[in-house]
């Protein structure tokens, strides 16, 4: 893979359910796109300290409905410009799913991860399976089609799409 | 099949599509505003894509933070300008002529029955009201749309909602979204289809069609759609410049739910904070006193949505209390408004009228609330922060409802004031 890491472990910052995209990256720091600006914004409005405590590697685990609301691409790329190395949440909501593996932010939908700040996580992006290694459960996340894994083993969308056009396929 | 598969499998030049299947699909138009375009541009220029697919099906409005707020907002306008300049892009839409995007498009006839459009804007799905299938993207997806005039879809299950009976008065399209999503969640429909249909639907005008495809997203739709009919032929007609089609679902189309209300009895709907799913009947709403009102936005900022705000405010005065903030969705609807006197009334009772911006709906600009304030919007979000601090509130509600709430400075229906 060259876009993404296959095996991911990190400290988990646990959230709950329906995460919105205003709670991601709040709309008053969209007067720019720039990934490292937006970071420093990060679930500022569902944790105000989450900007300051994330350490690069760490993986965030959230309950149903992760990313509703706007189609905003900064919200996966403020997660991604944190240093969050994969997100595992029950269900996401379908344009930040989209988007996620268009901008090649590691994702996985897990309807019962179980997970609380702190753990230890350790995921594998190709089988899907995941080990909370502090509470010694495995779970099993849902497979990518294979398109969508083709995408993602080019790092995102816009990748894949520059090999179309240079391929003159359009 | 459904509406929504036929639209995707004519457009995947397919004669038949089944839900859960990846279709690559024709894209009739391509939609990004001053927040989304400027990621797209530049995944645009990083894909080595020189021109755009076509120059008349590729849209730009600056509408979120327009008339620009501040610097950075304004360079943002500048990148999609130059973008457009360079693309010779025949509808971008600078301030005075642009609307709210989801107002302005289907007004000026750039999306049509039987269309495929793609927004990098979750409200994209408004559309659907005119029958036709449209969703939101990231900016991502909409570069690589702008390039290839194509997108990638999961054919979606569709989700039908029949509204049986008679809606009573000051009960909206906006009241029937509400109580949609207060019955299924805001994931009810995630992935999916809604097909909204039955008496009431038929009865309903399209200015409240829009409202209900408009929200769609906020029960996590992919797309929300109406089969066209006479009231879309006549929206229609003399705004198509080019053809268009009208599809409808199959007898024996297949659903992966059904929902059938009787409606008669439902009350104006209020969205308490944080989720538009916490709907509940104005009398059950208790006494909530509010700081500012929002009339506006791609959800009721059409000439319908002015006309039921003014028939409230008519003769009256905002509540000493709180600030009213009327906002027509594109210069035309502002025009109509004026010409039927609205604006009169509004500014007699002492709302304040904007130009067409999405602004405070999203917290941009234009009526921001502070820590421990309330609101009462004609919007379509009121998760934590939505439109300002992160300990403010709002509250979802149709334009009859807001306008009334502005008048007692709390939250009230129409009815609270005889009407």
């Amino acid at each position: 893979m060259r876009g993404v890491t296959m095996n991911i472990e990190g400290k988990v910052w646990a959230f709950g359910q329906d995460i919105d995209t205003d709670a991601i990256i709040p709309a008053r720091y969209l007067s720019t796109s720039d990934p490292e600006e937006l970071a420093k914004h990060c679930m500022e409005d569902a944790d105000p300290d989450f900007p300051r405590k994330v350490q690069r590697g760490d993986i965030v685990v959230a309950g149903k409905n992760f990313g509703c609301g706007s189609s905003r691409e900064h919200a996966p790329i403020a997660i991604k410009a944190a240093g969050i190395g994969c997100v595992v949440a029950r269900s996401f909501a379908r344009i930040f799913y989209r988007n996620a593996i268009n901008i090649g932010l590691p994702i996985l939908e897990c309807p019962d991860i179980m997970a609380q700040d702190g753990d230890v996580l350790s995921v594998d992006l190709g089988t899907g399976v995941i080990v909370n290694k502090t509470t010694n459960k495995e779970y099993q996340a849902a497979a990518f089609p294979g398109f969508m894994q083709e995408i993602m083993e080019l790092g995102g969308l816009t990748s894949f799409i520059k090999q179309r056009i240079e391929q003159g396929s359009k | 099949m459904t509406i929504t598969e036929k639209i995707l499998a004519k457009k995947a030049g397919k004669a038949k599509v089944t839900p859960g299947e990846l279709i690559f699909a024709k894209i009739d138009l391509a939609l990004a505003n001053d927040i989304t375009a400027p990621v797209a541009i530049k995944e645009f220029a990083k894909m080595g894509a020189a021109k755009v697919f076509d120059r008349q099906r590729v849209v730009l409005v600056p509408d979120h933070f327009t008339p620009n707020k501040d610097i950075a907002s304004a360079e943002q306008v500048k990148m999609i300008r130059e973008f457009a300049r360079e693309q010779e892009l025949v509808n971008f839409f600078e301030v005075g002529r642009m609307g709210i995007e989801h107002c302005l498009l289907p007004e000026l006839g750039l999306v049509l029955p039987g269309d495929l459009v793609i927004g990098a804007d979750s409200h994209t799905c408004t559309y659907g009201a005119l029958g036709a299938f449209a969703t939101g993207v990231g900016s991502t997806d909409l570069a690589a749309g702008m390039a290839l005039g194509e997108a990638w879809f999961r054919v979606p299950e569709s989700i039908k909602f029949v509204f049986h009976g008679q809606l009573q008065p000051w009960v909206t399209g906006k009241d029937l979204i509400l109580y949609t999503i207060g019955q299924i969640g805001v994931d009810g429909a995630r992935y999916c289809a809604m097909e909204f249909t039955g008496e009431v639907i038929r009865d309903l005008s399209m200015d409240g069609r829009f409202t209900m495809a408009n929200m769609a997203i906020e029960a996590g739709g992919k797309n929300g759609i109406f089969a066209p009919d006479e009231k879309t032929e006549s929206y229609v007609k003399e705004r198509a410049q080019r053809d268009y089609e009208f599809v409808e679902s199959d007898p024996t189309a297949s659903y992966a739910q059904v929902y059938e209300w009787d409606v008669s009895t439902l009350e104006p709907q209020v969205a308490f904070p944080h989720l538009p799913e916490n709907a509940r009947p104005i009398s059950e709403v208790g006494d909530i006193p509010i700081d500012q009102v929002v009339i506006g936005s791609c959800t009721n900022g059409r000439i319908e949505d002015l006309r039921l705000a003014a028939s409230v405010l008519e003769g009256r005065k905002v509540h000493p209390h709180v600030r009213t903030i009327v906002i027509p969705g594109t210069q035309a609807i502002y025009r109509q408004a004026m010409a039927e006197g609205l604006i009169e009334t509004f500014i007699a009772a002492e709302a304040a009228v904007s130009t067409p911006t999405c602004g405070p709906c999203l917290g941009g600009h234009m009526g921001i609330l502070a820590s421990g304030e309330r609101a009462v919007s004609t919007t379509n979000r009121n998760f934590v922060g939505r439109m300002g601090h992160p300990k403010s509130e709002v509250y979802l509600a149709n334009p009859a409802v807001a306008a009334a709430s502005a008048v007692l400075g709390r939250i009230a229906g129409p009815q609270d004031l005889d009407l």
